[in-house]
């Protein structure tokens, strides 16, 4: 009898890691803060990974039957603990890293993995950048290794500004970033391109603030308010990008708002609260009230399923653009070898979920979309964060009108 | 400009106001039992997270009696089980002692109510704006967090110089030794005063919890400034960690107001400084940049000029 309950419980056993190993072949490691500033957005964004990898498992997986797994890892934020995380994931035989909040992080394991890739080959680890926007990542400091499914900061810099450029109201712009290099470009192109296409507009602020660590925006508010402004331009994201419109609504700050992640959790619940309608722009690769059914529907799956008491809904279409590629390039080199992923991705052209054509640049490694313009007020179909207001397209950029050059010089492996 | 001053005071007079409730306890508990607290800024975090709970069931109003409560019974326990057991290692082993239990809280806190900020929203109540100046409105509830803060200052001030148990704990403050011989129960005043000094800590957390942002990294972000309060101010002093507070609530607000570098101030004199000179960013960073590192600064220099604190009366 005892015999009997052993050869079961180990035929069980053998079974149940049969199983695990057939479950879970392909692992991508999430390297984002899951603590600290960062960890609002960071644990959405892990919620959009999840059910990015249920959704492809769901339709039989990649390679024949393959199974995606995701695998978080806490990098607080830190580009020093991001390698410490990276490494974690490469002794776990992870061969697929993903990140995307903070550029400083980015920038760190972008070198890490590229001095990985040089000291063990045949042992390649790609890393999959969904939103670290610097531009160095995909120029100077460019690695074969990386792959960035977001426009640059300069790209969507670049867009903002020439929608600015006809907004006649705007007379006088505050500039407020995160210090750390991201924020840095942000206000480098931002003074640059404001000079060369509406020399007239006065900039009356250029503020950078420590990244990720304010709790009160009241002072520099304040600040805002006493030089006269009527538009800010900010690069902030996380809870700096919330915690300032909180801090806006609570003066009751009249100005316009141009952002880059005004999307981002608790943001809309403030834009609300500020009671500025249509006054907040957004730069991103797609909104909620973009019109494309099968989009629709997975945005709202998502919300539902992991939406929560926040409403917070998808906010990622670049996530979905890197997953599916990625699961594209897996069944195109019809191999999990990083190399040969790595040369599939490398010049893919994708129809993404809305049926526009989006194109990795082989050269830098750097996908282009078409990019929308929007305001956020009252009037859509589909709202955020459960505030009846949401996103309206004010203007479209083209994919093929985002192509700025590159001095990206990289090998193959 | 006028504006700019206004707000900016009101604003630092009222961070310095929330330091002070939590430095009020931190330098009571070090003059009377020579305990630095390291845990101090977790008790304030406890606090906030108490407050949300309950208010998520009866509301804010309950919290704010209730939360306070309940954190100055746990600092009392803390204190009868904990430190007085470690008390005869030494202050050495009381300062480890408290320092790993903010560790110890703040994974608590995280299990508990995860990493991500909980949503401990302002009271409907007090959320309105309480005026407009210059066409920009305060918050009645920041009204309502500088009023509390003002009330209980007096309340201590009354509490230590009017009271019988206030002349006992002054007393113990200096002569411990002889307050005991009087027959008086030391060790039960020392209990008494930590569970206060987190009392008042955790009643911060319930001002600050909704105004600021309840998450598991707020009692890393404020324990640092909190040392350098009671430093500046004078190890044990009362009144000193009074006028240090608000010196530091309103240099930090009123540096982010500034946008004057060094590269601004020595080229009045004639020295041209860019970014690429030697020291590159040093000569461009403007004090608002750098406002977040002004008071360590503060606090280097009063260890080298003034190790007594502007209103101490020992070394520290």
């Amino acid at each position: 009898m005892k015999q009997w309950k052993l050869k079961v419980g180990l035929g069980l056993a053998m079974a149940m890691a049969f199983a695990g190993s057939a479950l879970a072949q392909i692992k991508i490691a999430y390297v984002d803060p899951l603590s600290g500033g960062g960890a609002t957005i960071g644990e959405h964004g892990l919620k959009h990974l999840q059910f990015l990898v249920e959704t492809i498992n769901a339709k039989g997986g990649v390679i024949g039957g393959q199974k995606l797994e995701a695998v978080a890892y806490d990098n607080k934020g830190s580009p020093q603990e991001s390698l410490v995380q990276v490494q974690k994931a490469i002794d776990a035989g992870v061969r697929f890293i993903t990140q995307g909040n903070g550029s400083g992080a980015a920038i760190a394991i972008s070198e890490f993995i590229a001095k990985y890739n040089e000291r063990n080959p045949g042992k390649e680890v790609l890393y999959f950048n969904y939103a670290a926007v610097d531009p160095v990542l995909t120029n100077d400091k460019c690695n074969y290794a990386h792959f960035r499914w977001d426009a640059n900061s300069d790209i969507k810099m670049a867009a903002l500004t020439n929608f600015m450029k006809d907004k006649k109201d705007i007379k006088k712009v505050y500039i407020i970033g995160q210090d750390y290099s991201f924020g840095q470009s942000v206000r480098t192109a931002a003074n640059a391109m404001l000079k060369e296409k509406r020399p007239d507009i006065q900039i009356v602020g250029d503020e950078l603030h420590p990244l990720l660590k304010i709790t009160d925006f009241s002072p520099y508010i304040a600040k805002i308010k006493a030089s006269g402004a009527d538009t800010v331009i900010t690069g902030n994201w996380g809870n700096d990008m919330a915690l300032l419109l909180k801090a806006a609504a609570d003066a009751g700050l009249q100005v316009n708002w141009y952002t880059y992640y005004a999307g981002g959790a608790g943001a809309p619940t403030a834009i609300k609260q500020t009671g500025l309608d249509h006054r907040v722009y957004q730069i991103s690769e797609w909104h909620t009230n973009v019109p494309a059914p099968e989009m629709e529907a997975f945005a709202d799956a998502f919300l539902k399923k992991y939406g929560g008491s926040n409403h917070q809904g998808w906010w990622y279409l670049r996530m979905k653009n890197e997953m599916e590629m990625f699961a594209a390039a897996l069944n195109k080199a019809n191999s999990a070898d990083p190399k040969k992923v790595a040369a599939a991705l490398s010049d893919m052209k994708y129809k993404n979920a809305l049926g526009a054509e989006v194109f990795m640049r082989p050269s830098d490694h750097s996908l282009f979309q078409d990019m929308y313009i929007s305001s956020f007020g009252s009037g859509t179909k589909h709202d955020e964060e459960g505030t009846g207001w949401g996103w309206k397209t004010v203007g479209v950029i083209k994919a093929q009108d985002t192509v700025v050059p590159t001095t990206c010089k990289m090998t193959p492996f | 400009m006028l504006e700019l001053i206004i707000f900016s005071t009101l604003n630092g007079v009222l961070y310095g106001m929330l330091l002070f409730l939590l430095a009020s306890g931190l330098t009571l508990i070090f003059s009377m039992m020579g305990v630095l607290n390291f845990a101090h800024a977790s008790f304030y975090m406890l606090g906030a997270y108490f407050g949300y709970q309950i208010s998520r069931y009866v509301g804010y109003w309950p919290g704010l009696v209730l939360g306070p409560l309940l954190v100055g019974v746990i600092g009392a326990l803390v204190e009868r089980y904990g430190l007085r057991a470690v008390h005869k290692h030494g202050h050495v082993a009381e300062l480890l002692f408290t320092f790993g239990l903010a560790f110890i809280i703040e994974e608590l806190v995280q299990m508990i109510w995860g990493k991500v900020p909980v949503d401990y929203r302002v009271p409907d109540a007090l959320n309105f704006p309480a005026f407009t100046l210059f066409a920009t409105n305060y918050p009645a509830f920041r009204i309502f967090m500088l009023l509390m803060s003002v009330a209980v200052f007096i309340g201590l001030l009354l509490l230590l110089t009017r009271t019988r148990i206030g002349l006992v704990i002054r007393a113990a403050l200096t002569h411990p030794a002889m307050v005991g011989a009087l027959g008086h129960n030391v060790p039960l005043v020392f209990m008494l005063v930590f569970g206060v000094g987190c009392g008042l800590a955790a009643l911060a957390g319930v001002i600050a919890g909704p105004a600021l942002v309840t998450q598991p990294a707020m009692a890393a972000s404020l324990g640092p400034i909190l040392f350098v309060v009671v430093v500046v101010g004078g190890l044990g002093s009362l009144p000193g960690a009074f006028v240090a507070s608000l010196l530091i609530g309103l240099v930090q607000t009123f540096a982010v107001a500034l946008n004057v570098s060094l590269a601004d101030v020595l080229g009045k004199v004639g020295i041209t400084l860019t970014r690429d000179s030697f020291g590159g960013d040093l000569w461009m960073a403007t004090v608002a940049q750098v406002a977040p590192i002004i008071p360590y600064l503060l606090l280097v220099l009063i260890l080298i000029f003034r190790p007594k604190g502007l209103l101490g009366d020992r070394d520290t």
